[in-house]
């Protein structure tokens, strides 16, 4: 009953990844040691192998190729098959889905987990589905979309419109692609990581500090001198508080990526966890009773998190559309009015 | 397992990948899509425009024909008052040219029954006088063929002569 029961978990769980300890502990020592922590983690988190369901003793895994760096051996290849159950393969074992070497060296770990392959095949279908896309005006022109392509066209027109024009102004064009990219990589990822088997890539903080980063890069590549007057010589601050000002805008420059970071992967590690939690109760109470309130409940976060899916990709884009606008805005005169600098040359013609 | 430590394969992967994905969806999707997308509203702006215009022009055409028929049932009015009054003179014309034609043929009438009367008259004082010459002839005649009465005659004359 138990193991049928957590089949069934296994198949409902968004991101099915029953791993071995949870299954061996449930099966000795029932589920006194089921520990909903720890199986949520294991969900939410990176993998050397794609564990799709299993069967009672039966695992389906799909094993993904393992790429490690060492200083002293140089670059081991092989397939993650090898580290299974706690085995050592090349004098490399995991340890808590952690790749480290027996002898205690240094390893950098290029391998291709459950995330990059999830990253690999996201990738796939946005060249496939967006070329498509592109086909469609090339095929009809000025004419009205059919297809595929009249479901992405009021996205992308929204992201145009909505976003690059009325946040970064005139100059949208050339940030477009950025944009778009960004909004459907986060889209399309934190849909197939709501689907089951799929990974929680959007929920990974290394995802969202990269795009994170590339933000940071855009906004300060592309910034011009009102941006760093901004922050070296805020408009209508007295002098004598620069020195407190300068540290805070130099601070918030890093804040402001950091909060993107920290928004998409805590908002969609956060619907995982509660869906997942849900479930767990079912194991927690040991009764099928509350099946049907848990699943009530997991289907409920779940549709939320398809609301929260899009949500967070505009949201990611929209910021990031902001402060690109910041960053190119142009000089307003407005915000002079009570300027240090050039407010100060008028007011000593009159004395001398 | 940490999961706010970031793993240093996935940040790579992940650069890569999303590098490679942004250029390729850059020169193979964006740009067509966006520039399509424009070159539809610059053509629907256009023929939005053209519309606009079309309807000004339409209005304008509008306007002018009315124009046209206002003036054309302007100059009908014109005409037909026109045409009413010449007729009206030309009725009043001929009016006068008849009463004066019908005047003149009257007086003409009654100048040739004048002449005809005159001379009617005259022949009758002709008549009359012949009539009296005759008579008087006659009377002469008889009165002369004694011969006392033509001296007593002669001399009543005389006498009158005499007197003057």
């Amino acid at each position: 009953m138990k193991r049928l029961l957590f089949a069934l978990f296994c198949l409902l769980s968004l991101t099915a990844r029953a791993n071995e300890p949870i299954a061996t502990t449930a099966d000795a020592t029932e589920s006194e040691n089921f520990n909903p922590g720890e199986m949520i983690l294991h969900h939410i988190g990176d993998s050397h192998e794609w564990h799709w369901f299993s069967i009672g003793e039966d695992h389906y895994t799909t094993y993904l190729p393992v790429i490690a760096y060492r200083a002293g051996s140089g670059l081991s290849v092989f397939s993650s098959r090898h580290l299974a159950e706690g085995e050592v393969h090349e004098g490399l074992k995991l340890e808590h889905e952690h790749l480290v070497s027996e002898d205690g060296s240094k390893v950098y770990d290029f391998s291709i987990t459950k995330n990059v392959a999830t990253l690999m095949l996201s990738a796939v279908l946005l060249l496939v589905v967006f070329t498509t896309v592109a086909r469609g005006y090339s095929k009809r022109g000025t004419g009205s979309p059919r297809g595929i392509q009249s479901f992405f066209e009021p996205v992308i027109v929204f992201i145009r419109d909505e976003v690059a024009k009325k946040s970064i102004g005139p100059k949208y064009e050339r940030y477009m692609p950025y944009l778009l990219t960004v909004f459907f990589f986060i889209w399309f990822n934190n849909l197939m990581g709501l689907m089951p088997g799929g990974a929680n890539l959007t929920g990974n903080i290394a995802v969202t500090l990269t795009l994170a980063l590339m933000t940071l890069l855009i906004t300060l590549f592309s910034s011009n001198k009102n941006y760093w007057a901004h922050i070296f010589a805020t408009p209508g601050v007295p002098k004598l508080l620069l020195p407190i000002m300068i540290p805070v805008e130099l601070i918030g420059i890093v804040v402001k990526p950091f909060s993107l970071m920290v928004r998409l992967f805590a908002n969609i590690t956060a619907g995982h966890i509660v869906t997942l939690s849900f479930i767990s109760l079912i194991f927690i109470f040991r009764n099928i009773g509350i099946a049907p309130v848990s699943l009530a409940f997991g289907l409920f976060i779940n549709l939320l998190e398809l609301l929260v899916a899009i949500l967070q990709a505009y949201i990611f884009t929209l910021l990031t559309a902001m402060y690109i606008g910041g960053a190119v805005e142009d000089h307003h005169d407005a915000d002079y009015q009570m300027g240090g600098g050039e407010d100060a040359d008028p007011a000593h013609v009159p004395a001398h | 397992m940490n999961i706010v430590t970031p793993e240093l394969g996935l940040i790579f992967w992940q650069v890569v990948i999303f590098l490679i994905v942004l250029l390729l969806l850059r020169s193979f999707a964006w740009k067509p899509i966006l520039s399509s997308l424009k070159e539809r509203e610059s053509s629907i702006e256009g023929a939005l425009r053209m519309a606009d215009q079309a309807k000004l022009e339409m209005q304008a055409l509008k306007a002018g024909n009315e124009k046209l028929l206002t003036d054309a049932r302007m100059e009908r009015d014109r005409i037909l008052k026109e045409a009413t009054a010449v007729s009206t003179q030309l009725i009043e014309q001929a009016k006068d040219k008849a009463t004066e034609e019908g005047n003149r043929m009257v007086a003409q009438a009654r100048e040739a029954i004048q002449n005809e009367k005159n001379a009617a008259l005259a022949e009758v004082k002709n008549t009359a006088a012949q009539l009296s010459i005759d008579i008087a002839e006659r009377i002469l005649r008889r009165e002369l063929t004694d011969q006392p009465a033509q001296q007593q005659l002669v001399d009543s004359y005389l006498k009158e002569v005499k007197l003057n």
